[in-house]
């Protein structure tokens, strides 16, 4: 499948900003089932400083300034991607996951070095002994790591509601466990917390999903925004991709803009102004099948720090 | 003479002590000084002799006598305390301030001694500062087996945005200090490494200076060596990183404010450097540079000495809610257009479970074996090495191998079992998250108790630069000494006291000082507009409230010199426009809805001692003086210490602690001459010994414009008094306004109203007179650095022009030929007129210059 991706991303300031530094993650990735063949960052105010980089986990970030005073800040970001129908692996045929615990495990084999990164608790994401419990149950002795894995996404699908009021950026996923509601981002921090509470590599994965589905199909949770899901190393297959919002496994549907520790790792925009006063964000994203002489509708979602 | 065996029981109780004062002076202090058994005693060897390296020290101590040392313990806490030399300690109620503690005794190391030792710092610097390259670099030694990599990866002070930034030199850990231990069998170890932030420097220079001012025969005597060049080296290292792209570069200390438990020594060292001392709103990056926001605009910073810890360094790319660092930071780092020591993200070091890895990591990287050992160390991420702490648990000291929230520090060695229970269980868990380390038997040194020497237990903080050449250390160090013989809580925060360390030379004594040798040449440099503009504000308030006192106690003053309990009501009126003044600048509550309240003697009474003394009411004089003592420490690197001196006798005077109201209105009028007689020495020493500089012009500034205020709020409440004309009133305006003198040397008569107002309104010669503020507000404002050259006057010379013709062109005969309504005549509407223009001059000022708005996040656009 090719897509097209457009992302915009607006800030309204109730008071002139003098100075502001920003970095974003909007470039979709290159991996082994998705490529991306073009991609435009549109800044405006025109940025005095703007750079680009890859990030310590190998996400493209664009650094920029802008240091003419200004009350709005708009970021469109464009792309297209072409992304792979390939087949998940197999569940059943993935080594048990004690096994896989094992490798991380005193002493540390040297193959998985580059996942080690992800096996500890990070900014976001502290594993506790109840999130070990709760792993536990999709864990039997002896399980398919990806069995398990698979298990622990549907389990989070029906024991959670998704519910965009019920938590905000920084809300501790102790809490999320507790109240059982939350958005995508919450939904993929409890899965890694619990993997990585047995000593399993989880990274996670921020990116899109395709805004209107194929005729006949239900429209998928989290198409309107930024999504998130998570992804499990093992051996023999690399990164396994989970959605526990959507509970399924990836295809063609989910296209990956960066991947991190947690969303601490990842958030698509970040700033800090001088002044400007209260601001208001608008997000909009738009993923459509990659048809040149269409034009598409953008939905467009708002929020308010 | 100083026979006495080292096990001797006799420990904190020194008996011989109290019968000695009355002794003959010859008796030395250290006679009888009792070493700990189960120590090794850094004065005393086991045989109960003096060691060689303390024998200068003792002859001189066994010279001086008991009763001369004590004068000279007596000394040491006056000038603690006059330089001011604090630290902040935090307790449940927030934070203080406490006097250092500097026990006067030295701590001594021989010559051949200090060699070896320093062999081994040079070496483990060097060995961190590898380490620290790797990790931030290529991760070999996770690679190759030499670091485990849940070391690196589990840490949150493992920095990611950090990792590949070249740094200068390939330098990370420029300064380093190390905390050491002597172990009952003599040897040193390492207990921990400070390679982040290592604080304690500028207390090891203070202290040098206290204790060899107090002790300057011994210190000539014993051969000590000098800390300068170590200082001359800091100094040389930051000008060559700086230097990459410019011959003069900018160096500034970070400091995250005055809240900072080392606030104090940041200044201190910044001054004594010759640095800007900065907080993170002075800076900001433009085009990737980083910039000083001063007076007359940018200028380009090339060195950051940050004392904010690496996380909180750059709210972009580090922690987001802090707000202590410089937005834009990192990437000003990356380019290479800044210099950050140490470099972001060398907290990693810090984790003492490195240690358990030096070692192998020495012999592999250096080859070379670890020369001083560290306590050692088991970290449980190891299974081998937590099987261990496991089995050991009740003689190990269990604590987090990484900081991180929340983490209890856990002793094994003195846990109960319910904490053990506890500690098992999060062993079990996270044991990555757990070192256990050996016990070491801290040494003793000998040290100054109310009840004479005795012994506690000492750690010795010792100090690193990078130099061109490699490491230097500095010849001395911080010594900690516990409270109490069992304790090893020696930091100042638990209440332990600090000695000066003396390293002696058996070669030529380095007489370096940081005073510019003269044989250089040298860039004159004249006054310059670089002054922080958070720094001009801090001067400005500091000259207002300077004034705000000196006037509220000259208007107190004089309604308490005209007061008395048995004041009747006839003599109220007389009183009521100075009542009147103190009410409207905050002194005095308002108590217009219930006029007849202050009728009553005693009740004014209260509230005039109220407003000297009482601490929760922000009016008084000394809430005042507390608001004065806080603007003294935010421009304490800009001033001297005499400043600093003054604000604090002001503060003192006034902070009594609450005795009888009877006491206090006996004190009072004696009290408020104190005061101004503090406020006339610091205005003295503001005329006489401050470059007149920016800080100076703002200081001043402010100065006037607060006298202005007091001045025509108190004439504007005696005109509109229907005794505006009473000699009585009219001697308390020429009271207030300092000018009685120069009125009786004129006049030679009772006062007269016309001629009154004519010298404190319009003698330009009065330098108490509105006339004389203004005309030097003019001056200043017009000597202010402009942002544009402009042929208009400023916002804040506008309203200053009109406001001095206005009160140019008054005459004030017209006043004595009307009775009453005076605040009607042109006289009183002009007074009125410079109350509402003087706050607007404030606002133009403060808006041309002080501008530096907050920096906020812009929230995460997810979700």
């Amino acid at each position: 499948m090719i897509y097209r991706v457009t992302h915009r991303t607006k800030y309204v300031y109730s008071e002139p900003v003098t100075v502001s530094h920003h970095t974003a993650r909007l470039s979709p990735l290159n991996n082994a089932t998705q490529q991306r063949d073009e991609f435009t960052l549109e800044i405006t105010p025109q940025p005095s400083v703007r750079k680009l980089r890859t990030d310590y986990f190998g996400n493209r970030l664009c650094f920029f300034s802008i240091q003419q005073i200004h009350q709005s800040l708009n970021i469109i970001a464009r792309s297209v991607v072409s992304v792979e129908n390939a087949t998940p692996p197999l569940p059943q045929l993935s080594p048990p996951w004690e096994q896989v615990a094992a490798l991380f495990r005193d002493p540390v084999s040297s193959e998985v070095v580059e996942a080690y990164q992800y096996v500890f608790g990070s900014p976001l994401i502290l594993p506790t002994p109840e999130l070990a419990e709760y792993a536990a149950e999709s864990f039997d002795k002896d399980a398919p790591l990806l069995v398990g894995a698979r298990q622990l996404t549907e389990r989070i699908y029906e024991d959670f509601k998704y519910d965009p009021v019920a938590t905000t950026v920084s809300t501790p996923l102790g809490e999320v466990l507790k109240n059982r509601r939350g958005v995508c981002q919450d939904f993929a921090h409890v899965a890694i917390a619990a993997l990585r509470a047995l000593g399993l590599p989880a990274r996670y994965v921020s990116g899109y999903l395709r805004t209107h589905p194929v005729a006949g199909q239900p429209r998928l949770t989290g198409a309107d925004a930024s999504h998130a899901w998570f992804s499990v190393h093992c051996p023999g297959h690399g990164w396994v991709d989970f959605d526990p919002t959507n509970n399924l496994m990836p295809r063609d549907e989910h296209i990956a803009v960066a991947y991190g520790r947690d969303f601490s790792d990842v958030s698509p925009v970040t700033g800090v102004i001088t002044g400007g006063g209260r601001h208001k964000v608008q997000v909009a994203v738009d993923v459509e099948p990659f048809r040149p002489d269409e034009t598409t509708d953008e939905a467009v979602s708002e929020s308010v720090d | 003479m100083l026979g006495r065996h080292p096990t001797d029981p006799m420990i904190d109780s020194v008996p011989e002590m109290k019968s000695q004062s009355d002794a003959p002076m010859t008796r030395s202090a250290l006679a009888g000084y009792p070493a700990a058994s189960g120590h090794y005693d850094e004065l005393l060897d086991a045989d109960g002799k003096v060691r060689p390296h303390y024998e200068s020290l003792v002859e001189h101590f066994d010279r001086m006598g008991t009763e001369e040392l004590r004068r000279r313990v007596e000394t040491c806490r006056r000038l603690v305390h006059e330089q001011g030399i604090a630290y902040n300690v935090y307790d449940a109620i927030g934070s203080m301030e406490r006097t250092w503690q500097l026990d006067p005794i030295p701590f001594i190391i021989g010559a051949e001694e200090w060699t070896e030792l320093q062999k081994g710092l040079i070496q483990r610097a060097r060995l961190i500062n590898g380490i620290l390259a790797d990790c931030y670099g290529p991760q070999d030694l996770i690679a190759s087996g030499w670091l485990p990599p849940a070391l690196v990866f589990a840490q949150r002070d493992f920095l990611r945005p950090c990792h590949g930034i070249v740094t200068a030199e390939n330098l990370y850990l420029h300064f380093y200090a190390v905390d050491l231990a002597r172990s009952p069998d003599g040897r040193w170890w390492v207990v921990s490494d400070r390679t982040q932030i290592p604080t304690g420097a500028g207390y090891t220079l203070a202290n040098r200076l206290v204790t060899s001012r107090i002790l300057p025969e011994c210190f000539r005597g014993c051969r000590v060596q000098r800390v300068a060049g170590f200082f001359r080296e800091v100094q040389a290292t930051l000008a060559r990183l700086g230097s990459r792209r410019t011959d003069n570069p900018r160096v500034v200390v970070l400091t995250p404010g005055p809240y900072n438990e080392t606030y104090f020594e940041q200044g201190y060292l910044a001054r004594y450097l010759g640095y800007t001392l900065v907080q993170g709103q002075d800076l900001t990056v433009r085009d990737d540079r980083v910039y000083l926001k001063t007076l007359s605009g940018l200028e380009p910073v090339d060195v950051i000495v940050r004392r904010v810890d690496d996380d909180f360094c750059d709210p972009l790319e580090l922690q987001n809610d802090s707000m202590l660092g410089v937005p834009g930071l990192l990437e000003a780092t990356r380019a290479g257009n800044v210099v950050v020591v140490n470099s972001l993200g060398t907290g990693l070091l810090e984790s003492p479970a490195f240690m358990a890895f030096l070692p192998g990591i020495s012999r592999h990287m250096l080859g070379e074996e670890l020369r001083l050992p560290s306590a050692a160390t088991w970290w449980c991420g190891q299974k081998s090495a937590a099987t261990y702490v496991n089995e050991h648990l009740d003689e190990l000291i269990v604590k987090p191998a990484f900081r991180g929230p929340g983490k209890t520090i856990e002793s094994g060695r003195k846990a109960t079992e319910a904490q053990l229970t506890e500690l098992r269980r999060q062993l079990k868990f996270a044991p990555h998250l757990f070192v256990g380390q050996e016990h070491v038997e801290y040494s003793t040194v000998p040290t100054w108790t109310p009840q004479g020497i005795t012994p506690r237990p000492v750690l010795m903080r010792v100090y690193l630069v990078a130099g061109r050449d490699g490491y230097h250390v500095m010849p001395g160090g911080l010594v900690r000494v516990a409270p109490a013989l069992g304790s090893s809580a020696v930091s100042m925060q638990s209440g332990g006291s600090s000695k000066d360390t003396w390293v002696l030379t058996e070669g030529e004594v380095d007489e370096t000082t940081l005073l510019a040798s003269a044989s250089n040449e040298i860039d004159l440099r004249r006054v310059g507009n670089n002054l922080p503009s958070r720094l001009a504000d801090n001067f400005y308030w500091l000259g207002r409230y300077t004034e705000r006192s000196d006037a509220t106690a000259r208007l107190l003053r004089s309604t308490l010199l005209r007061f008395s309990p048995e004041t009747t009501g006839n003599a109220m009126p007389l009183l009521e426009p100075l009542l009147e003044a103190l009410t409207r600048q905050g002194q005095l509550p308002n108590l217009k809805e219930s006029p007849g309240l202050r009728a009553r003697a005693e009740t004014l009474e209260a509230e005039l001692l109220a407003a000297i003394y009482d601490p929760d009411h922000p009016g008084s004089l000394r809430g005042i003086a507390v608001q004065l003592q806080r603007l003294a420490i935010l421009v304490r690197d800009r001033t001297s210490n005499d400043f600093w001196r003054v604000l604090g006798h002001l503060h003192e005077r006034v902070a009594r602690p609450a005795t009888s109201l009877v006491m206090l209105a006996g004190d009072a009028v004696g009290v408020l001459n104190q005061v101004l007689i503090n406020l006339a020495a610091f205005h003295g020493m503001a005329r006489e010994n401050m470059t007149r500089a920016q800080g100076w012009r703002f200081l001043d500034m402010g100065m006037r414009i607060e006298r202005a205020i007091y001045l025509c709020t108190f004439l504007d409440a005696s005109l509109r008094s229907p005794e505006a004309d009473n000699p009585s009133v009219l001697e308390s305006v020429l009271e207030v306004a300092d000018s009685t003198l120069t009125y009786r040397s004129r006049y030679n008569l009772l006062p007269n109203l016309a001629a009154v107002y004519d010298l404190v309104l319009l003698d330009d010669a009065n330098p108490r007179s509105l006339l004389f503020q203004l005309n030097q507000l003019v001056k200043h404002v017009e000597r202010l650095p402009r942002e544009k050259e402009s042929a208009l006057p400023s916002p804040a010379q506008r309203v200053l022009l009109e406001c001095l013709t206005r009160i140019r062109l008054l005459d004030p005969r017209p006043l004595n030929r009307v009775k009453g309504k005076w605040h009607e005549s042109e006289v009183g509407e002009a007074i009125q007129r410079v109350l509402k223009d003087l706050p607007q001059l404030s606002d133009a000022i403060a808006v041309s210059y002080f501008a530096h708005s907050s920096i906020s996040r812009t929230g995460d656009t997810f979700r």
